[in-house]
């Protein structure tokens, strides 16, 4: 059965918790996080009143430029003075707090905007009655899109991009020179990539399309060519791997590719064969034109699997019937015309790249794993000769029970014949380097230990390079004469492997000579968790690339920790209170503590100062991570396909840990969880991984620190059975980690952490908890609530059935989201309030029908808690795929329209109406009016990959929609221009609240990408975290890139600028008191004057 | 759009029956009231059944039927009965221990050319708190929600008040008898992008644009007199420099 549906979803745990903060009854006091913010929520409860009245919305507006100097000046004292008791500026505060709000109660929200609409608005009013402006919409926005763009001199300052190619697939080093530093790599992301062998930086890359179309077949470098094969045969394509320039490409014939490579003639290659299903053909190297095309014979019955060319001009093609015999056949490199034709019986053989190679000239070699014998047959020669058997017992070797024998050759160059010395692997750790000397095998040396073996070859010497295991925790690299087997000297390096990352899994070589004509070499590790480390010979790690990375599945931001010394403090606070006087000795050692960090800072101040600036180090590392003054650094948990977390700190994008699971199954879906925020000294922080096996259902909880990734000492429940549905609850055990329900496929319930303070709580709190399941495969819709025993009770039903629609997507709304304003202001003052129904899930379906003019796009606004469906609209003419956000009173989402074939956006607002149900608490159970639905649909000039809504501490910034589109770039749209009550003829009422007059296409303001050009390719996700200030909203983007960065949908209106005026406000301060001083000494002189006359 | 969501909450007395009509797509008719719901010659009917319970597990009953009457105007009727002693005094028991009180439609097409093959396999089910079903006593809205092809999806009951405040219904005649209203509901349609209604007054502003000469003008013979003035005011203030003023202040 498919569950895919079952993953997705918050579920509203409690009903009638105002989560969306729309009292701030929910604001999360986390202690440590400075006055700003307490100030801030007192601010946001005391206006709460006032932004609801109507009537301040125009004065405040029309001083908007006014107000917002004030909002600096305010913001700044409170900003700088964060240590101080912030009492004093709690009126400044609330005023600019006030300040923001009213655009956002009485417009659709952007403060951004404001101040520019003000203006435009009052010089409409300046000139009544010519509509000047209005027409022109574009004019107005153009304006406002300047507000977004980046400076050239903020480019990399708080912002960062990383670029990835993937899971390896090809790997090649330069050889051509001895000086070159290229490694030319071609991964399962269908991607070729030149990285530099010093650096591990990317020289180039070219990202082809994704899934089988742009599907890289092999890769073949020779010289400074590059040839590789993609779709399954459809292209074949030459790069020029200095500058990544193409070569030349070509269209092939149809047919699945089968095998490629090069032919080389009288010591140079010239040509390259690409064998495909039933035909093979050969193409110039030098501009890819087709030489000749040949069918090859019994295609539907032989299964041609290779292409040899030992140098001499010959192209041999090989095949196999399964269980047969062994077809050969050798083609005039001139014209195509066959020259020789013959079979082999080889009833033992399946299949060639498996288990075949070839070694010396033209020597197949292949290897029987039933009989356990090695097979020599010469592939040119002219007699029909059958196949020479050599049992690998003869050899006085052994293979290891139930393991199959696998032949490794080498041909370091397609001109020459492969070397007659090859390896054959005996077992996981068990090597053996064969010669073939005149038609006999005999073994040269063994390795054993040793995992993983490859040769390597410089100029006229060919190495083989053994890694094998040390100790635990290391591996060494050693290599041998690949002609005698001799071990070179000084040629041994440790490789340290640590106990949560991959064990290697490939090595790649790149031997060279010395000055001494010694062989030095460097080698790339990749290891299986897709990670490429490169080693120096003394062992050293040159650098190391995560392509893990390049695969983010989910992610989740964490709070940094406070300082060891804050975190004193605090823990002062937490601590139980036992007696006065231990008390005040507990107050004087921490303040002793406290007054030793600052002694070691100012000292480390004083030793850096001598330092020369350059030398200064400013890394981050993990010891000395600390949640900054407006928390906007904090860590990025990521977890990518493979099975591996990352830790990253966002300000720098560098990796402080790494954790590789090991069982995890490579269509596992996650989930990440974050129990306990860092919020809570001295518990750790603790976050929760659930990793579901896709085909089982079968669930794995694997808990941690995100901070250190280190696996928690918590022990998680074993899973028996299938996992349904997983929600976070709002409840927390004494440890103050949040408890986590897991629904199994008996709909019986697990929690954890399950101590009997939280089962006692989940009692208490069982009968307003619900959650709900979705099943796709049948259109169906559960409700279920949590009896007192933990099982559960269905309790709503709905059903779509399949055979129209299939659901495609359901989202909820996060459950960190805050909504400041209850409604908005309308022109005529009445408040216009928001639905704002926290249990609210958003089902998109699609119509099973795909014919142009019948198919459909389902919107389903159901009621999480009473399964009460509370709008249902069909865009007609459309389909997928559909991308949808869910935030506040709103949904976004965006389809395409078949009629006019062009991508369209449609967003749906919910209102209550003029006046409230219930303005306290929202509960579900108790909502008896349908809310009002309005909604309006635009053009978008482009396809979009991903969406998401920013978010801010505590919503009173305006929103912005995040859009990634295929080019790679990260548009940042206001949410104002996604407003279904734009006008289409405007009035008085509706310039009053600030709307933007209806225009039917949505425009795509090139300021409006945040990532100005750093494009993130093949984005996939986009996250959006809340930072300390409110004005910020961090983001990250994820897909081949990773994308991280700060976005302001309001401007910084809480911060001042990085170019502002201290110098200049100071002195007039300063020269306006010093002046009051002097004519006040000049009054009082001149009025004792008078007073003598 | 919002047009739909009209709700009738005029109720009637005894069999409460009161329609509200809305055509699957969106357009919303006035309520006509009936007296007598239980004919059915040409519509057809949906069972409405319902359950409450002390042990919270569903034992379903028949409530009443939602009857369907095609044509032309599509009204909806609902012909239930009274609820008995022994009902009223377990309902009051739920309301008590906050159990629920759910009702539950088949799972059919409400399309009356499709009643030949009207089978039905399994049933959705709603429901409601029976404390608010009590302190509401009895009022109830029940809509009926299909997708586009007429199929029914999913069933909502909503009372009105919603609240449990914990009031007590003294009065047995107060939960004697359902003042419900019922409706359908079929999917809106979503609106397109609006092109032609803007291309429109695209075209009405070009056009009053090229009636009015005068805002051709450019901007200098707009605002010669501005410029004047400002150039004048200069030349003045530039030429009145050389008595400073500071001296005399501070005298």
């Amino acid at each position: 059965m498919d569950r895919r549906g079952m993953r997705v979803g918050v579920v509203p745990p409690a009903d009638g918790g105002a989560r969306l903060g729309k009292t701030g009854a929910q604001i999360d006091a986390e202690p440590g996080s400075g006055v700003w913010r307490l100030g801030l929520t007192a601010a946001a409860v005391q206006t709460q009143a006032p932004q609801a009245g109507p009537g301040q919305g125009l004065a405040v507006r029309r001083s908007g430029q006014r107000a917002a100097r004030v909002q600096h000046l305010s913001h700044d004292c409170v900003n700088r003075s964060a240590g101080h008791a912030g009492a004093c500026h709690r009126g400044s505060i609330t005023r600019t707090a006030g300040a923001c709000l009213q655009p956002a109660a009485g417009g659709s929200g952007s403060r951004a905007l404001s101040e520019l609409c003000t203006a435009i608005w009052d010089a409409l009013r300046i000139y009544p009655g010519t509509n000047k402006g209005l027409h022109s919409p574009n004019q107005t926005l153009f304006k406002a899109g300047r507000v977004y763009a980046v400076f050239e001199d903020q480019v990399g300052k708080f912002d960062w991009r990383q670029q990835y190619v993937g899971e390896v697939r090809f790997a090649y080093f330069e050889t051509h020179s001895q000086a070159s530093k290229k490694l030319v790599l071609a991964t399962e992301k269908n991607i070729i990539a030149s990285l530099n062998s010093r650096t591990g930086d990317i020289f180039w890359r070219h990202v082809d399309k994704a899934g089988p179309e742009g599907h890289i077949d092999t890769l073949l470098v020779h010289g400074q060519d590059a040839v590789m094969v993609v779709g399954n045969g459809r292209l074949l394509r030459s790069w020029e791997t200095n500058i990544g320039g193409l070569n030349w490409e070509m269209v092939l014939d149809t047919g699945s590719f089968q095998a490629a490579g090069f032919i080389g003639i009288q010591d140079s290659v010239k040509y390259v064969a690409v064998v495909k299903k039933a035909a093979i053909s050969l193409h110039y190297l030098s501009n890819g034109h087709q030489k000749w095309v040949e069918n090859l014979p019994d295609g539907d019955t032989v299964q041609y699997q290779a292409v040899y060319s030992g140098g001499n001009g010959e192209v041999c093609v090989l095949g196999v019937v399964p269980q047969s015999h062994l077809a050969i056949i050798e083609y005039n490199i001139e014209d195509g015309e066959i020259m020789k034709q013959r079979s082999v019986d080889a009833p033992w053989l399946s299949s060639l790249p498996a288990s075949c190679v070839v070694v010396d000239a033209g020597i197949l070699v292949c290897v029987d794993p039933i009989t356990l014998s090695l097979y020599t047959l010469p592939l040119l020669s002219d007699e029909l000769a059958e196949m020479n058997q050599v049992l690998i017992q003869s050899l006085d070797l052994d293979v290891a029970p139930g393991f199959q024998p696998v032949l490794v050759s080498t041909q370091p160059n397609p001109a020459q014949p492969p070397l007659p010395q090859f390896f054959l692997k005996l077992g996981p750790d068990h090597h053996v380097l064969l010669e073939l000397d005149n038609g006999i095998i005999k073994p040269l040396r063994t390795f054993q230990p040793a995992f993983l073996v490859t040769f390597a070859t410089t100029g006229e010497k060919t190495v083989a390079a053994v890694m094998s295991p040390v100790n635990d925790t290391s591996c060494s690299i050693s290599l041998f004469s690949a002609d005698s087997g001799r071990r070179l000297l000084d040629t041994s390096v440790i490789l340290h492997l640590e106990p949560n990352e991959g064990r290697p899994q490939k090595l790649y070589v790149h031997a060279f000579l010395k000055k001494d004509d010694s062989v030095g070499y460097r080698v790339l590790v990749q290891s299986e968790d897709h990670a490429l480390t490169l080693l120096h010979q003394p062992g050293r790690v040159v650098w190391s690339r995560e392509e893990a990375l390049a695969e983010v599945i989910t992610m989740e931001m964490v709070d940094l920790p406070l300082t060891g010394t804050q975190a004193e403090l605090e823990g002062e606070f937490g601590k139980k209170a036992d007696g006065l006087l231990p008390m005040v000795l507990k107050r004087l050692s921490s303040q002793l503590i406290l007054l030793q960090a600052w002694l070691a800072h100012l000292w480390k101040l004083f030793y850096d100062a001598r330092k020369p600036r350059s030398q200064v180090k400013n890394d981050v590392t993990i010891e000395n991570l600390a949640r900054d003054e407006f928390n906007l650094q904090k860590m990025m948990v990521m977890v990518t396909a493979s099975g591996k977390l990352f830790g990253i700190d966002s300000k720098s994008g560098t990796v402080l840990w790494k954790h590789y699971l090991q069982n995890v199954q490579p269509n596992a879906a996650f989930k990440l969880m974050v129990q306990r925020t860092t919020a809570h000294f001295p518990h750790p922080p603790q976050c929760t991984l659930l990793v579901k096996d896709k085909e089982t259902g079968l669930g794995t909880l694997h808990v941690f620190n995100p901070i250190f990734g280190k696996k928690s000492h918590v022990s998680p429940p074993v899973l028996a059975r299938p996992v349904l549905q997983s929600l976070l609850l709002p409840l927390m055990d004494q440890d103050y980690a949040k408890v986590l329900l897991l629904i199994d496929d008996q709909y019986k319930v697990t929690a954890f952490p399950s101590t009997k303070n939280v089962l006692q709580q989940l009692q208490e709190a069982a009968s307003s908890t619900f959650f709900y399941l979705v099943d796709s495969s049948q259109g169906r819709l559960t409700g279920f609530r949590l009896r007192k025993d933990l099982s559960t009770e269905l309790i709503w039903e709905v059903v779509l059935p399949t055979e129209v629609q299939k659901i495609v997507d359901v989202k909820g709304k996060r459950a960190n989201e805050h909504v400041h304003s209850q409604g908005r202001v309308m022109g005529d003052r009445s408040v216009l309030y928001k639905y704002l129904n926290p249990n609210l899930l958003a089902v998109v379906t699609e119509s099973t029908d795909t014919h142009q003019e019948r198919s459909f796009v389902g919107t389903l606004l159901i009621d999480g808690v009473t399964g009460r469906i509370i709008h249902e609209a069909v865009q007609r003419k459309a389909r997928g795929p559909v991308h949808c956000v869910h935030s506040e009173n709103w949904v976004v989402y965006e389809y395409w329209n078949t009629k006019s074939r062009r991508n369209e956006f449609s967003v749906l607002e919910l209102f209550e109406g003029t006046e409230l149900y219930n303005s306290t608490v929202f509960s579900s159970l108790d909502r008896p009016y349908p809310p009002q639905v309005l909604q309006q649909s635009y053009i978008f000039p482009s396809p979009i990959s991903t969406m998401e809504a920013t978010l801010t501490e505590k919503g009173i910034t305006s929103r912005h929609l995040l859009v990634g589109l295929p080019s790679g770039a990260i548009l940042s749209l206001p949410k104002m221009f996604l407003d279904p009550r734009r006008p289409e003829i405007v009035s008085e009422q509706s310039r009053e609240e600030n709307l933007i007059p209806y225009a039917p296409e949505m425009p795509i303001r090139t300021e409006w990408f945040i990532n100005y050009n750093q494009t993130v390719s093949r984005v996939r996700g986009i996250y959006t975290a809340p930072s300390g200030l409110e004005s910020t909203c961090l983001v990250v983007a994820y897909g081949l890139d990773i994308y991280q960065t700060r976005v302001y949908p309001s401007k910084q209106f809480d911060v001042l600028k990085d170019d502002y005026d201290y110098v200049l406000i100071s002195s007039v301060l300063f020269g306006l008191f010093f002046a009051t001083m002097i004519t006040k000494r000049l009054a009082q002189v001149k009025l004792l004057n008078r007073a003598w006359r | 759009m919002a047009a739909v969501w009209c709700v009738d909450l005029a109720f009637s007395t005894l069999l409460a029956v009161n329609l509200l009509i809305t055509a699957p797509f969106a357009s919303c008719n006035t309520g006509r009231r009936t007296g007598d719901g239980l004919d059915t010659d040409t519509g057809f009917s949906v069972p409405l059944d319902h359950s409450f319970e002390l042990d919270d597990s569903p034992r379903f009953r028949e409530r009443g039927a939602v009857t369907l009457k095609g044509g032309r105007e599509n009204t909806v009727y609902l012909s239930q009965g009274q609820l008995t002693e022994e009902d009223r005094n377990t309902l009051k028991e739920v309301a008590a221990v906050d159990g629920l009180y759910r009702i539950r439609v088949p799972r059919m097409s409400l399309q009356t050319d499709r009643l030949a093959d009207r089978q039905t396999d399994g049933y959705l089910t709603a429901f409601v708190r029976a404390c608010s079903m009590v302190e509401s006593h009895l009022s109830d809205v029940i809509t009926l929600h299909t997708d586009v092809t007429g199929y029914l999806i999913g069933v909502s009951i909503v009372t009105v008040p919603g609240a449990c405040r914990g009031a007590e219904v003294e009065d047995e005649v107060d939960l004697e008898a359902f003042n419900t209203t019922v409706s359908v509901m079929g999917p809106v349609n979503a609106p397109a992008p609006e092109t032609a209604l803007f291309i429109e007054r695209m075209e009405q502003e070009i056009e009053k644009k090229g009636k009015n000469p005068q805002e051709q003008k450019s901007f200098f013979a707009k605002y010669w007199y501005l410029i004047l003035g400002g150039a004048v005011f200069l030349m003045a203030t530039s030429s009145a420099q050389p008595p400073a003023g500071g001296d005399r202040e501070q005298n």
